[in-house]
């Protein structure tokens, strides 16, 4: 398709991809081992609302496509390949888009990622959580760590020049030193971009079972029995800044670390405020300032097709845009704009938050600096106290 | 309407312990006389109250009209009038009491008498009541209806051979117990000729009729026209409507005459004009005298009150007279407080009446409400003679000028199986209890009186008897007088300071265990802050507990995922929620809930 998009808006894609092998102990996402029937017949409901909603997208221009789950790579390759297909002739795809796959290091092969370099996808986003066997079993996870060392070789000695590995820190009977370990497993590698979160024990999962009481304890400032303390959470997360920064990686945003220029461009444009629209089951969208959602249920999707329905939407209102402007922004190391949101809202942040800026910023949990607010090193340890107070 | 003849109605109660099934009868008699279908009726009629049914509670009388078609081809008018149960309601029993002719007494077959049976039958005693025995629950695979008989004629004296045997709950035999409500309950005297008697028994506001009085017409007649006159209060007003009570609605009519129960609407403006317990009589011809009042209750227990939102203290000040016109016991004045600001001054019969208030003051006037530790009336004796009857701890003078402080104190009897005495013995002695009797009322059950300060068993008292005797233990106290007691103030410090509103008055030798216990619950209720906090517990300068909620350190995030920014702003507004009903104390801000926290002290 035609590639000149001046007048265009910007959107990016996300596309669902509900299956796993398997779920692991503290997965929450909507995802699920299902029969290779269930996943084809997903498949072609998906290739159906990528026609759809592309008919309605005549306007933008797509800037980055993000294959999330689940296990994205439990498709086969030649599946990736058609729904990449579909979008491209569906979409007004930019040349230069930034086009990902999440990828378990147990699914990977030759075969699989030749069909993604083939259509085009410039970036893998591979769930290593830990370098620790003992670990990957702990989580539940289907891999262990040679599985990943070989198949990012792999990718690597094919020409993938854009990799991310996904981490998980404060496991049970997680050390300091163990999570060193996997850090500096990962950081040999020098992939161009490490996500890094701490285990949220979610209600549902079978970590909830276990380790549910001792996380609610940890959250009210108690003794765990089996998470780590939150002083050694603590002290893994400002490891982690440090030594990633050691090798060159910037935090630019809460959780996540990269080289310079190779930051998540579709994440970021979340905290950004960009269009996006969201394709397959469960997934979310937000357009012209509206959110809104797919069906949650799989029978309900794959019923739906060909005329898919939109759900839970919600026109954002002056005050939303607002919340959303700060809450999500204030997530990346540069937090926001003030002239940006002048523009946008036609009044100062200090209109709308002058109580709550300048208490954050007496209690050092933001800065101001150049035009710009974001969070310190204390405010970014405590984000949801800081951000909650920016609920209008 | 044909006049209705006085000898064909029954005016009468039911009377039980607690969960011996007196609402189910009432349903039961209900469903049977046709009022309602069995498909119209909600489980429980009577227990009008959102918080009635939910908690399977009787909390306010309430009363229907119903027509039994008897044995003798005779209609017989009945009116029912539902009681509450629990020791804390006594006075709505009494008042319910006056209005009746007789009352049926039900005694679960397999537990039998207990203590508030005991105490609702000397009530219905009291009020010259004939009582008819029922004995329930006979098909519960325990029943021992000849036992419990047997214990109803010894204990009460009551003769109980013909009692009905019934399953409210079935519907077993509920014919019997209303053939007996004809043969056994008295016709109410009076003459309609007489001039204008009749007895408040309650009264209700309505925003469309105004103030709807409850009455008992012991003589005389009120028709739409009469002017009545209310005799305590002096005030006149011209009556608008009468009428009797259908289930759950009023039903108007032509005239009320002697011997009957309905309701009276009239111009009256003040609420206060109504009082429970006085008597209307005919302004143009009164009767002599008034008929005796109800027993003027006293409040024993007292807690402030304040709106969670300082601008809603008319509100809430509406809302408690609103409540009070049907609820003679509640009393409030006003109150500031250094942590709270404006509230009320809030008297209560016991815990449960106050919990019950706070939660109609919060479900059916929305009101956000903070409530302080609840406390009784000390009676401090100052150096100079002056006597303060103290119902705020942060009144309490300066130790050098009290000479000496009394507590009232209660007299309680507890029926307990013979196997948890000793348990039941030892938390009395906790409780700082004085021994006074035990008797036996039957080999396996035994009667014990204890005095107790009531200031040991306003907050959980009940609930621990109940789960040392797994149940098994009854209830019931009555205020002796006040003893002199060795009592102290104790103060909470939160991050060094004073914090008004929870400060109590203990004794001095439960004082440090009761510091401790108040440190520990307050660090679980008060959230972390970026700050450390030490919260203290001291008499006077000296410390004697303390605690530390530590600072904030690190939050565990999320991965938002795909965009789905919904979680994250549901976690932030949750955080942003509890934020609303915090109160800010320093720069501290403190959970409402944290106020209460001294009631479950000793819940393990």
């Amino acid at each position: 398709m035609e590639r000149n998009h001046e007048k265009r808006k910007e959107l990016e894609l996300y596309l669902h991809i509900p299956f796993c092998v398997r779920k692991c102990n503290y997965c929450d996402f909507l995802s699920m081992p299902a029969e290779e029937e269930v996943r084809r017949h997903y498949v072609n409901c998906l290739l159906e609302e990528i026609m759809q909603r592309g008919e309605s997208c005549r306007e933008y221009h797509v800037s980055t496509v993000f294959f999330g789950g689940g296990t994205p790579s439990l498709l086969a390759g030649v599946q990736i390949a058609e729904l990449m297909e579909a979008i491209r002739s569906s979409f007004w795809v930019d040349s230069d888009a930034e086009i990902t796959i999440e990828c378990n290091p147990g699914t990977l092969d030759r075969q699989k990622l030749l069909f993604y370099q083939n259509a085009g996808i410039n970036r893998l986003s591979i769930g290593l959580q830990s370098a620790s066997n003992r670990e990957l079993q702990l989580l539940g996870r289907i891999h262990n760590c040679e599985q990943f060392l070989e198949n990012y070789d792999l990718a690597r000695k094919m020409g993938f020049e854009n990799i991310n590995v996904d981490l998980i820190s404060a496991l049970p009977g997680q050390k300091t030193e163990d999570w060193e370990y996997t850090l500096k497993k990962v950081l040999e590698l020098r992939p161009e971009h490490i996500s890094a979160y701490s285990l949220m024990v979610e209600e549902g999962t079978p970590f909830y079972e276990t380790y549910g009481q001792d996380a609610e304890c940890r959250e009210q400032g108690g003794h765990p029995r089996e998470l780590p303390e939150e002083e050694t959470e603590q002290e893994m997360y400002l490891l982690t800044g440090q030594m990633l920064a050691e090798k060159g990686y910037r935090r630019y945003e809460i959780s996540n670390y990269a080289r310079p220029g190779r930051e998540c461009r579709h994440n970021t444009g979340y905290w950004r405020g960009i269009s996006y629209l969201g394709l397959g089951l469960g997934s979310s969208s937000l357009m012209d300032e509206t959110r809104f959602s797919n069906t949650r249920n799989m029978e309900e999707y794959l019923g739906q097709c060909p005329g898919f329905k939109r759900e839970n939407v919600t026109v954002l209102g002056k005050t939303q845009q607002m919340e959303e402007f700060m809450f999500l922004g204030l997530r990346m190391t540069e937090g926001i704009s003030r002239e940006e949101f002048q523009k946008k809202f036609q009044v100062e942040p200090e209109g709308i938050y002058g109580t709550a800026l300048q208490k954050l910023c007496r209690e050092n949990m933001l800065k101001q600096k150049e035009g710009r607010i974001y969070l310190t090193e204390q405010g970014i340890l405590v984000s949801n106290y800081v951000l909650s107070q920016f609920l209008l | 309407m044909a006049a209705i003849d006085q000898s064909k109605i029954r005016n009468f109660c039911i009377i039980a312990h607690i969960d011996h099934g007196k609402s189910t009868l009432a349903d039961r008699i209900i469903e049977k006389t046709g009022l309602l279908t069995s498909r119209e009726m909600q489980a429980q009629v009577l227990d009008n109250m959102e918080l009635e049914r939910e908690r399977g509670i009787t909390i306010k009388a309430q009363t229907v009209r119903i027509v039994y078609q008897a044995k003798d081809k005779e209609e017989y008018i009945f009116n029912l009038i539902d009681t509450p149960g629990h020791v804390d309601f006594n006075y709505e029993v009494s008042r319910s009491l006056a209005a009746c002719d007789g009352a049926i007494l039900v005694v679960d077959a397999a537990q039998g008498i207990e203590a508030q049976t005991l105490a609702n039958v000397y009530l219905a005693l009291d009020h010259d009541l004939d009582v008819l025995p029922v004995i329930n629950k006979i098909d519960l695979p325990s029943a021992d209806p000849e036992r419990v008989i047997e214990e109803i004629e010894d204990v009460i004296g009551l003769e109980a051979q013909e009692a009905p045997r019934i399953s409210a709950k079935t519907g077993l035999n509920i014919e019997e117990v209303l053939e007996q409500i004809v043969e056994k309950i008295p016709a109410p005297g009076g003459s309609a000729d007489n001039p204008l008697q009749a007895l408040i028994f309650d009264s209700v506001y309505d925003s469309y009729k105004g103030v709807i009085v409850f009455c008992r017409l012991k003589e005389g007649r009120v028709k739409v026209g009469t002017t009545i006159q209310m005799m305590a209060t002096g005030a006149t007003a011209d009556v608008v409507e009468v009428g009797y009570f259908g289930a759950g609605q009023f039903i108007p009519c032509d005239e009320l005459s002697a011997g009957m129960v309905g309701y009276i609407t009239a111009s009256l403006k003040n609420v206060r004009d109504t009082q429970v317990g006085d008597t209307v009589t005919d302004a143009n011809r009164p009767c002599s005298e008034p008929l005796p009042g109800y027993k003027k209750v006293n409040s024993m227990v007292y807690c402030g009150m304040y709106p969670a939102d300082g601008a809603k203290y008319p509100d809430l000040r509406d809302a408690l007279e609103k409540l009070q016109l049907n609820d003679a016991a509640l009393q409030f004045e006003p109150e500031t407080s250094i942590a709270l600001g404006f509230g009320f001054r809030c008297g209560f019969l016991g815990l449960l009446h106050l919990e019950i208030i706070q939660e109609r003051l919060e479900r059916e006037y929305n009101l956000d409400l903070v409530t302080t530790a609840p406390g009784v009336i000390y009676k401090v004796h100052k150096t100079n003679g002056e006597l303060i009857e103290l119902t705020n701890p942060s009144n309490l003078p300066d130790p050098a000028e009290i000479d000496y402080m009394e507590e009232p104190v209660v007299s309680a009897e507890i029926m307990v199986t013979s196997e948890y005495i000793g348990a039941i013995m030892d938390l009395c002695q906790e409780r700082r209890g004085t021994y006074i009797s035990m008797e036996y009322m039957e080999e396996t059950r035994a009667l014990l009186k204890y005095e107790l300060p009531l200031n040991e068993i306003i907050y959980d008292f009940f609930d621990a008897l109940k789960s040392r005797s797994r149940g098994y233990a009854s209830f019931d106290y009555e205020m002796k007088g006040y003893a002199r007691s060795e009592l102290v103030k104790l103060d909470i410090l939160i991050n060094k300071e004073e914090v008004d509103a929870l400060s109590f008055i203990v004794h001095s030798g439960t004082a440090y265990e009761r510091g401790r216990k108040m440190c520990e619950k307050l660090k679980e209720e008060i959230p972390r802050h970026l700050f450390e906090i030490p919260i203290q517990a001291a008499i006077g300068s000296k410390v004697i507990a303390r605690e530390t909620v530590k600072a904030m350190r690190k939050d565990v995030l999320a991965k938002c995922y795909g965009g789905d920014i919904s979680r994250k702003r549901k976690l932030l507004e949750k955080q942003k929620e509890g934020k609303k009903r915090m109160r800010q104390i320093g720069n501290v801000e403190i959970p409402q809930k944290a106020f209460m926290s001294v009631l479950k002290l000793d819940d393990k």
